[in-house]
């Protein structure tokens, strides 16, 4: 079985697989014949997604991460590092870069591909430092007039003894106050996993994209689950009561737009999943960039207050 | 403290010693046991009740009331229980009040209301006594105590966090106090959020706050957590809180705090101090 692929993409991995041996002895025209196999095999697949098949989208070991999209999508990307009070949190990347030449800060979470580099990056769980670093750079690009774009990927903050002692709560709760007054354009996107408070800890902005397998949510599925039914393993039926798909939260207002992903998902194709991106933020930045800080914390603020749902 | 009743209602078993307890007693000792000290849990009317002047609040929006907008399993079920238990429409109240004189925008969450989770009532709630403090230039004191955000609504809980702290965000800038007291027990998304954005936090002895729970923690790690770990007096020993105050001088000592933070001469004209 190839490795790296969710079960319901077996047909599909097993068709990649033959390509790329069809490919490497030069056997051109069944190589085409299996590229149209393929094309066919993806629509068929990710015609009618589940929510529970969106959630191993958005968690797809091949998916791309936040440096995969800032590698493809911006130049002169420099790395900032650390929170100039405890130290460098590696689940979040925050840094200054240009899109299109439009100078941005930049901060993201970032997972790792590999055993060694998930460990480094604590599986995108971001502690308070990491929180804090993404605030200090958001607060140097309102000094300095830039704009902000955030890539949202990560399961949630970090529960542990030393996130607790350093705040973890105040650092998430400061973050998404300090992002409410930001006086500059701040475009989130969630890229993967929307996990929670360490989710929204960088995702308070006046435009909130997600992607098109992205998923956002109060709870994991499985934590709902156990709390629902004790029984974590009815986390697909948590996520489809959740309400966590790009769509579902795009017609509650909570989202403001859908990053349309590579036919299969952005895995298939991080070249063209970062052109997505990239196409809707500059979009987005066209839309905002001539308006006062008063006007954006105003409206951004105003946007927050509309969403709930209550009777009285 | 619902641990501890008898059958009877008269006598309570405390938490923290196992003494049994009048409750008599325990009422005209602020809830705190009389051998121990601990401070049992209580309900909005007795926070009401030791907080403000003559147990006043003016409540406002006491009918706002819960949707389910998901259709999420189990949450009709829960609101009609909770609704029943507390009387109340949702899990918090919010109104002017007075503090040894001074008038407050004053809010009081309900534990008992589905854990004090906040949905969009609770976040709506918070949301607008903030702005209500803002508009009166009146100070803001919100007593909390809540699990975090309300799973039953989804994302939209989620996004009370946001709703909240963006709003106190204007507060900030207009220079109101806040003043934030979270109890026993305030996690997650509540503390996530508005109740850890008080200008000046207090708490009461032996509160569990934090933002996981203990359990997910030790799941985590693999380890026991010691029993003072997310306690309030953990809180201030590690600079999260600024306070560790006993119930029966909470009220004396957010009059003092207020009272120094609002100085006559600027409560006129409502001009702010140069930062």
């Amino acid at each position: 079985m190839p490795e790296g692929w969710l079960d319901f993409e077996q047909p599909l991995a097993e068709l990649v697989e033959r390509l790329e041996e069809l490919t490497a002895i030069g056997a051109k025209e069944e190589a085409r014949r299996l590229s149209e196999q393929i094309e066919k095999t993806k629509i068929r697949l990710y015609a009618n997604l589940t929510p529970w098949q969106r959630v191993e989208l958005a968690r797809h070991p091949r998916r791309p991460y936040t440096l995969d999209y800032i590698d493809r999508m911006v130049t002169d990307f420099t790395e900032l590092h650390g929170d100039r009070a405890f130290a460098d949190d590696r689940a979040i990347v925050a840094g200054l870069g240009r899109i299109d030449d439009i100078a941005f800060a930049i901060v993201g979470h970032q997972k790792g591909r590999d055993t060694k580099e998930r460990i480094a990056r604590n599986f995108g769980q971001a502690h308070p430092e990491g929180y804090r670093k993404a605030l200090r750079i958001m607060e140097l690009a309102a000094r300095f007039g830039l704009p902000v774009l955030t890539l949202v990927d990560t399961p949630g903050a970090y529960p542990g003894v030393g996130a607790e002692e350093r705040g973890q709560a105040e650092a998430i709760a400061r973050n998404i106050r300090e992002m409410s007054v930001l006086p500059v354009p701040v475009i989130c996107v969630v890229i993967g996993e929307g996990g929670s408070g360490g989710a929204l800890a960088i995702a308070v902005g006046d435009q909130v994209l997600m992607m098109e397998n992205a998923v956002y949510s109060v709870i994991s599925p499985r934590g709902c689950a156990s709390i629902l039914w004790r029984d974590g393993a009815r986390a697909p039926d948590a996520a489809k009561a959740l309400r966590l798909t790009a769509a579902d939260l795009l017609e509650f207002g909570i989202i403001d737009g859908i990053v349309n992903e590579p036919r299969g998902g952005a895995h298939q194709d991080w070249d063209e999943a970062a052109q997505l991106v990239k196409k809707a933020v500059l979009a987005n930045h066209r839309r905002l960039k001539d308006r006062t800080g008063e006007q954006l914390v105003r409206e951004r603020i105003a946007r927050l207050g509309k969403i709930g749902v209550y009777a009285g | 403290m619902t641990k501890a009743q008898t059958p009877d209602g008269q006598w309570l078993r405390c938490d923290g010693c196992n003494e049994i307890l009048y409750r008599k007693t325990l009422e005209a000792n602020f809830y705190i046991c009389t051998r121990c000290g601990h401070h049992f849990r209580i309900p909005p009317q007795s926070y009401i009740e030791i907080l403000l002047d003559d147990a006043e609040l003016d409540e406002l929006d006491a009918g706002l009331s819960a949707k389910d907008p998901l259709r999420f399993p189990q949450y009709r079920e829960k609101l009609k229980q909770a609704r029943q238990k507390t009387g109340r429409a949702d899990g918090l109240g919010y109104g002017r009040a007075r503090v040894n004189g001074i008038p407050v925008v004053f809010g009081i969450m309900d534990f008992r209301f589905i854990g004090g989770s906040m949905g969009s009532v609770v976040g709506e709630k918070v949301a607008r006594s903030i702005r209500l403090a803002r508009e009166e230039r009146t100070p803001l004191v919100i007593v909390s105590t809540s699990g975090g955000a309300r799973m039953y609504e989804g994302m939209y809980s989620l996004m009370q966090m946001a709703k909240t702290s963006a709003e106190l965000g204007l507060l900030r800038q207009s220079r109101i106090p806040f003043i934030s007291i979270p109890v026993d027990p305030c996690t997650a998304g509540v503390m996530a959020s508005y109740a850890s954005l008080g200008d000046v936090i207090i708490s009461e002895p032996g509160a569990l706050l934090g933002f996981a729970g203990a359990r997910v923690i030790q799941e985590t790690i693999g380890e026991k957590l010691p029993e003072e770990f997310q306690r309030a007096e953990f809180m201030l020993k590690h600079g999260l809180i600024d306070m560790v105050v006993q119930r029966r001088d909470l009220k004396d000592v957010v009059a003092r705090i207020l009272s120094m933070l609002l100085p006559a001469d600027r409560e006129e004209t409502g001009e702010p101090g140069s930062v």
